[in-house]
């Protein structure tokens, strides 16, 4: 199993499990990354970090902390 | 009958387009109570008796964010007649998700099926009518941005308000949540309301805590309610809130199955710019483009030129003078004349005069805002401002900062979280501005002798100023808690409306006027009489000479707290107060104090510093250095303050920022004077330690360990590895 800031730009992974708590976790799981998602990752900030991701078919951008707490296959 | 209305929804669903639809000019707008959230209300345009509420963009009803909890507070505690649920039918899982929360409320649910222009363009159908059925609510087709049904949709939502009829929520989370529901409703009994029984039961579920603590349940029921959710949750192996989350998506995943048929999509418009403009390798130039342009057309040239009209031409030129001859005229008493035209024509003055730049800012902030551009902004900076706590939309109110600081604090009005801005309010007036630059020019014309290292060394300290106090301020208690997820949306790119453009220039430009305009008009008056009366011969009366003023006396008597700083003398003192009504009276106030010959100011500004000598003599380098840092660092002039107190929307906040400016700015100020003193060989001085003391604590701020930072949480990383 990978977390989802393994995942390299272009490639697509489902969500398995989210770890963490409380508020962030309930805020990415309220943007729709919940268990069983298709996620897209799209691009890379110039910067590297943060990434932009589609789920649900709209664009979000996640750090990559955050992005680390998304386990998927 | 009168009927409230409360209109909910996503971010980026359309919602202001169709606010500003509905209500036409009948619009308030205000600050819910004690937070710096907006609220926005109206009449539906011809229906006198119809209020239009707009709630603050949400996507979820979670305890956790300010603006869910605003308007969960509301809807719980207001019971709106009915609500207009916008849902972005282009963006149609996400959107349905906060339906599915909204419906359990009890309150009647209406939606309007917005942006269906861009749908039936993407060529997808939906199925309203099944979808409308599904979720148990009248569906309404709109789209805001051409005017199409947002008055049905509306009238559909009065209509339904006035029928008495109920929305009953359609979905059913699993079965073994339903049953835990079920036993939770028997257990909590009559501790919660009936008619709205299962939001309460499905947030016990969850183990809200800003809803658990407004009701009361026995404690022994407590403990009951407990178990069964902890049985349930060792069932479906996740925490209570996930599984609620997980089967909402679940739920609507499978009605947009059958309702929505989505066409192969193929790259779309928005697809392609975004490929262009956040790409790797281009978006930093085009970013800088951007910026340029920006800051080029509010504070260079057009800004510039309207700001320079409005107090030098308008109100300096004009109207001052032409007031001055008309109460002199009329046999108006002196001191009369003097408050009219110095204090509060001279006061107003300075209010309107940062107004057209604000205006001319704002127009192009709201149309970086609305057509998606801002999002993006945030994503390519954020990597660099998150390390000192603040966010990557800080940038603008920074970058605007360095033109003019009233516009800049104003400009954080777009950061999202509310810490963040809180944190951009207090740090952005550190970068010097255009009116702080005559006082740099002074001190490094007059005393260095036009050294080239001082002006840049001015902007390198205000950065350093925001670095430092980003750090210093997050690992207090009043920034810390949880880490802020930047967990942001990026909408699809779309042209600016000109109405929402000017119509979100007005507002702000006008909250400024209001909220701030009395902050300014008071000091400035203040700042007028103490300057122009005192105490001659022993009689109170008006003073022509500013030597004898009431500001001087103050001066004096305040000038000893600057002893240690290097500038202890009243002069000094007398002109930091009167930077405070504009930072460039500094230098005319010494032009005055020291008696030059001439206008200081435009000396400065036109590089002749040979006249000056009688400011210079007054300094040595370091003192000199150290008023130009207390200067720069230290509270705002009154505009930007009226600036902060408008954007806090606390006088608590207000007062804590421009204390903590004031603070900071001395302390700074007092190390470089007093290491200054020690190293060119002055000895060691009581001044010394104190400085000594004060670096070690500045040092103890910046190392320490945060505020609850010892709250590790569990990355999966960790768990991945064992």
């Amino acid at each position: 199993m990978k977390t989802l800031k393994e995942i390299k730009c272009g490639e697509t992974a489902r969500v398995v499990k989210l770890e963490g708590t409380g508020a962030v976790k309930r805020r990415i799981m309220d943007m729709g990354i919940t268990r069983g998602t298709d996620i897209f990752v799209r691009k890379v900030a110039p910067l590297g970090d943060p990434i932009e991701i589609t789920v649900r078919g709209y664009e979000l951008s996640l750090r990559k902390g955050d992005a680390e707490s998304i386990l998927v296959n | 009958m009168s009927v409230t209305v409360a209109l909910a929804g996503n971010p980026n669903c359309g919602k202001t387009t169709m606010f500003n639809d509905l209500t036409g000019n009948s619009q308030f707008v205000g600050n819910w109570p004690g937070v710096t959230v907006e609220k926005k209300e109206g009449r539906l345009r011809g229906h006198k008796d119809v209020t239009i509420m707009d709630l603050p963009g949400i996507y979820s009803l979670s305890p956790y964010s300010l603006e869910e909890v605003v308007s969960r507070n509301y809807l719980m505690n207001n019971r709106p007649d009915v609500i207009l649920n916008l849902v972005d039918a282009s963006n149609i899982e996400r959107n349905l998700y906060l339906t599915t929360q909204l419906t359990e409320i009890g309150i009647p649910v209406v939606i309007a099926l917005n942006m269906m222009d861009i749908v039936r363009k993407n060529g997808d159908v939906i199925d309203v009518k099944k979808l409308s059925h599904e979720l148990g609510c009248q569906i309404i087709e709109t789209s805001a941005i051409k005017n199409e049904g947002s008055m049905q949709a509306a009238e559909a939502a009065v209509k339904m308000a006035q029928s008495g009829k109920k929305t009953v929520p359609h979905h059913t989370f699993s079965e073994c949540v339903e049953k835990a529901l079920a036993q939770i409703k028997e257990l909590a009994g009559n501790c919660i309301p009936q008619e709205n029984s299962r939001w309460y039961c499905v947030k016990l579920f969850e183990r809200d805590e800003k809803l658990c603590s407004q009701i009361k349940i026995p404690s022994d029921k407590a403990a009951q309610i407990e178990r069964v959710i902890t049985a349930c949750e060792t069932e479906l192996d996740d925490d209570s809130e996930s599984i609620i989350t997980n089967e909402r998506y679940e739920y609507i995943a499978k009605i947009v199955k059958s309702c929505v048929q989505k066409k192969r999509r193929t790259l779309s418009v928005s697809d392609k710019i975004d490929r262009i403009v956040t790409n790797r390798i281009l978006a930093l130039p085009i970013f800088v483009v951007v910026m340029f342009i920006v800051y080029y057309i509010s504070i260079t040239t057009i800004g510039d030129i309207a700001t320079n009209f409005m107090n030098d031409t308008l109100f300096g030129g004009w109207i001052s003078p032409a007031a001055e001859s008309f109460f002199t005229g009329i046999g108006t008493a002196d001191w009369l004349t003097g408050l009219i035209v110095n204090g509060i024509i001279g006061g107003v003055g300075s209010v309107l005069g940062f107004v057209p730049q604000m205006l001319i800012l704002f127009v192009m902030l709201c149309a970086l805002e609305d057509c998606g551009y801002m999002a993006r902004i945030a994503f390519i900076m954020d990597r660099i401002f998150r390390r000192v706590g603040l966010s990557g939309e800080s940038f603008i109110p920074m970058l605007i900062g360095s033109g003019c600081g009233v516009p800049g604090v104003m400009a954080s009005r777009t950061i999202e979280q509310d810490r963040d801005r809180k944190m951009t309010i207090m740090t952005t007036t550190f970068i010097p501005c255009g009116a702080k630059m005559p006082i740099v020019a002074l001190i490094a014309g007059a005393v260095f002798g036009g050294a080239w290292w001082v002006a840049p060394s001015a902007y390198f300290i205000g950065v350093a100023a925001i670095i430092v106090s980003g750090i210093i301020l997050k690992k207090t208690k009043m920034f810390a808690g949880e880490p802020a997820p930047f967990v942001m949306e990026l909408p699809a790119y779309h042209i600016p409306t000109v109405k929402n453009v000017l119509r979100g220039t007005w507002e702000r430009g006008w909250s400024f006027i209001k909220k701030a305009g009395t902050v300014i008009l008071l000091a400035s008056i203040f700042v007028w009489f103490t300057s122009s009366f005192g105490f001659v011969d022993g009689t109170f009366g008006m003073v022509e000479d500013i030597n004898t003023s009431v500001l001087a006396a103050i001066g004096s008597a305040v000038a000893v707290i600057f002893v240690p700083l290097g500038f202890g003398n009243w002069q000094s003192a007398v002109a930091t107060v009167l930077g405070l009504v504009a930072k460039e009276e500094v230098v005319g106030t010494f032009g005055t104090l020291y008696a030059v010959a001439g206008d200081a100011l435009g000396m400065v500004e036109e590089g002749d510093f040979g006249g000056l000598g009688n400011i210079a003599q007054h300094f040595t380098y370091l003192s000199a250095y150290s008023f130009l840092l207390f200067n720069l660092l230290c509270a705002p002039c009154f505009a930007a303050i009226g600036a902060i107190k408008r954007e806090m929307n606390n006088a608590k906040w207000t007062w804590f920022a421009i204390g903590y400016q004031c603070v900071f700015a001395y302390a700074i100020a007092l190390m470089v004077y007093q290491f200054g003193l020690l190293f060119s060989g002055a000895g060691f001085s009581a001044g010394t330690v104190a400085a000594l003391l004060l670096f070690i604590v500045l040092i103890w701020l910046l190392v320490r360990k945060g505020y609850n930072e010892n709250n590790i949480r569990l990355r999966a990383s960790n768990v991945v590895r064992s």
